[in-house]
């Protein structure tokens, strides 16, 4: 599939930016189910922007601007070319050892609750374990809007029955890595229907397999990503690939507003 | 019975304490007198003061300084800096294996969620190739003596280790004080820690970074415990001393604001903790550190002295496997002991701590400066009780050792002469080579039988003298 992604998020202020530093999260890498045709971040300070890849193998870019009056746009934009692989990644580079994805952090950290959903099975059983945890999580827990924030823990979301996208990805993640399974936290883009937009980048888990690789996993909907994904960053947790993070000086008052389009791209 | 360092086993001098024992002899009350007020005058006068935590009414006092020396010779310093040079460069390989293939845990010698899920890992470091493959450069590390020729290491120091300042003082008032007893003896000098600290630093400056790179030391502000000595440190070094907000990123590279124009830094001297140094990447509330400081330091635009994540080294959960650490990246087995110690985590081990806690030192896992520390030989039977329920109710969060026979040097204490416990702190600069101080900070706890020699609880320091051939 062909997918066209235009990601904006819009800041506001009521007085002009003295200073800002920010860091983006917003660039997808190639892989052997995913390529990048045309990619661009068109944002204030991106032409003298910092590029360098991270422990994960994440491309980051750390902008910073002077002075700026009036609204400000981040502007995330390309076509990805996506094949459906049963949510099977290959091809991406390792430079974190495995192990690492097994921390939990304070947002992961499993619950007595979760735990119950953390049964041992056989190596050669991981995969349909893995599928049945997945339609598990999408049933247990609604997925609901406004009723989680991004400081929601996974055993807080669990505990209330609803949350979005990083709630379930977290409540994955926090039981499959609680089985020893490395596991990571993956931002990116889904296709939801003809001229649809959304107010939100998507988010769903990968977990390392083993015989197999790392599989995708999205418990907000209860399936493995297909061509309709496209991939952009993994972490640890969604604080650690925050898609735009930043600290300033002056900007009083913002608001930030988010439009995520992501369209089937006209051949 | 403690190891007595002047006097040995026999009640004979040792050989390093000669020359001050027969000085000792001849100091009348008046001397000591005048000497204890100039001291006094002169650490107030310097402002060398510290903050003591959870002390409402005085949040600064001055460290008492005790003027009996500690004294090594040339042969005991000799066999000690192997010993803690051979820790510094196993630990330095340690924290760049734990940063990239791990191969310790694949070897099966550590287990995998000691270091994976510890507080003080940082997986943000995972990947980053600081210069000169250096991660804690400047170390302290605490060691303690039991004999003649019995050394053990206490703590590993790698995050942000104080107390090089009252070093360099307690040897500069002991010139001024008592001159006539550095004639006729050859003590190793320290008065150039902030040259060999200022070449550590310039040697791990960007590749890419000329001749002359700019340094700073970024304090998190007045109202630290060390802040005197920051200032210090910088002003020796003849650096700029930055705040949080004298810093920023702009454009990639980290720069220093000026009275004229904005200055590119290289090299950051931080004595700021991991959780503060950069809201982009760690606590997103903190306002002493700088934004994206991180992503520029893994850029490899900037060094960061320590690195972030040394912390994980030092932790008292790591401690136990040092010796193994040790023997993995060296090959060698390890010079200096190790305190044996119970792991409270372990059912087994927390039995045994239960049924002895009136002989044993029981530590938090991630406490420092002796607070939250039991010592059960010198506690009463209610503080061993509250402590037991403390242990108790959460085991993980504590370890313990033995009670060790800390040796003792002669101080000075209201009733004359008398001695008192004893560490040390030996500071370690690595980076273009492995340099020791020669000595380091003696801390003595000044309470009669007091094995807890930290400044916030009551304990003050020695100058410390290692004596040349």
């Amino acid at each position: 599939m062909r997918l066209h992604v235009r990601h904006t998020t819009h800041f506001e202020y009521n007085t002009a930016l003295v200073y800002a530093v920010q860091r983006f999260m917003l660039t997808p890498l190639g892989f052997a189910s995913q390529r990048v045709e045309s990619w661009k971040i068109t944002a204030p300070g991106m032409d003298k922007a910092l590029a360098y890849s991270d422990g994960f193998g994440n491309k980051v870019h750390l902008a910073s601007l002077a002075n700026h009056q009036g609204p400000m746009d981040v502007v995330a934009e390309g076509i990805v070319e996506s094949s459906d692989a049963g949510g099977l990644v290959k091809g991406i580079a390792e430079i974190a050892p495995r192990a690492v994805y097994l921390r939990q952090t304070p947002v992961t950290a499993p619950s007595e609750a979760m735990l119950k959903l953390a049964t041992p099975v056989a190596t050669k059983d991981t995969l349909p374990f893995l599928h049945q945890l997945l339609k598990q999580i999408h049933k247990n827990v609604e997925y609901r809007l406004g009723t989680t924030d991004n400081q929601t823990t996974a055993a807080q979301a669990f505990a209330n029955g609803n949350g979005v996208c990083q709630d379930h990805t977290h409540i994955f993640i926090g039981i499959t890595r609680a089985l020893r399974l490395p596991s990571r936290y993956v931002t990116g883009y889904l296709v939801t229907g003809v001229g649809a937009s959304s107010t939100a980048a998507h988010a769903w888990a990968e977990v390392f397999v083993p015989d197999l690789g790392w599989v995708g996993f999205d418990a907000a909907n209860g399936i493995c990503p297909t061509d309709n994904y496209v991939r952009v960053a993994a972490g640890i947790d969604a604080a650690s690939v925050t898609p735009i993070r930043g600290s300033r000086r002056g900007g009083v008052a913002e608001t930030m507003t988010v439009e995520v389009v992501v369209e089937i791209a006209q051949q | 019975m403690s190891f007595n360092e002047m006097l040995g086993p026999d009640g004979k001098v040792r050989l390093p304490y000669s020359k001050v024992e027969s000085w000792l002899k001849q100091l009348g009350p008046s001397d000591i007198e005048r000497a204890l007020r100039e001291c006094d005058a002169r650490f107030r006068r310097q402002g060398i003061t510290f903050a003591v935590y959870g002390d409402e009414k005085a949040s600064e006092r001055i460290i008492p300084f005790d003027i009996v020396p500690r004294i090594f010779a040339a042969q005991e310093w000799r066999r000690l800096s192997a010993g803690i040079e051979q820790r510094v460069r196993a630990i330095n390989a340690f924290l760049h294996d734990l940063y990239h293939r791990q191969e310790i845990i694949r070897a099966g010698r550590i287990p995998e969620d000691v270091i994976i899920q510890n507080q003080a890992f940082v997986p943000e470091m995972v990947g980053v190739n600081p210069a000169k493959g250096i991660y804690a450069h400047i170390m302290g590390i605490d060691i303690v003596r039991v004999g003649d020729n019995d050394f053990y290491v206490l703590e590993d120091n790698c995050r942000t280790p104080s107390g090089v300042s009252y070093m360099l003082e307690d040897r500069e008032a002991m010139m001024h004080l008592f001159p006539e007893l550095f004639a006729g003896q050859r003590v190793a000098p320290v008065e150039n820690y902030p040259a060999m600290l200022h070449k550590t630093l310039e040697a791990v400056a960007p590749s890419s970074v000329g001749n002359e790179p700019v340094i700073v030391v970024l304090t998190p502000g007045i109202h630290n415990s060390a802040f005197f000595e920051h200032a210090f440190l910088a002003d020796e070094m003849g650096v700029e001393l930055c705040e949080g907000g004298d810093l920023f990123v702009s454009d990639g590279w980290l720069y220093m604001r000026t009275t004229q124009a904005p200055k590119r830094v290289d090299v950051v001297y931080r004595r700021i903790d991991d959780d503060f140094l950069d809201p982009l990447s760690f606590r997103p509330d903190s306002s002493l550190g700088v934004p994206g400081i991180l992503d520029i330091y893994r850029a490899g635009r900037v060094t960061l002295v320590n690195a972030p994540g040394t912390g994980v080294a030092d932790d008292k959960s790591i401690y136990t496997f040092m010796p193994d650490i040790i023997e993995f990246y060296t090959g060698e087995k390890p010079l200096l002991n190790n305190v044996p110690t119970w792991r409270c985590s372990n059912p087994q081990e927390l039995k045994y701590v239960d049924e002895h806690l009136a002989e044993l030192v029981v530590k938090e896992v991630h406490g420092s400066g002796g607070y939250g520390m039991l010592v059960g030989p010198t506690s009463t039977k209610s503080q061993i009780e509250t402590f037991r329920a403390k242990l108790l109710a959460r085991p993980s969060n504590y370890i313990a050792q033995p009670t060790l026979a800390l040796s003792t040097v002669p101080t000075f204490v209201d009733a004359g002469i008398a001695p008192r416990h004893v560490d040390l702190r030996p500071f370690v600069l690595s980076g273009d080579q492995v340099r020791i101080t020669p000595g380091g900070l003696t801390r003595v706890a000044l309470k009669e039988g007091s094995l807890v020699v930290n400044s916030s609880q009551g304990g003050g320091t020695k100058d410390t003298w290692v004596l040349e051939d």
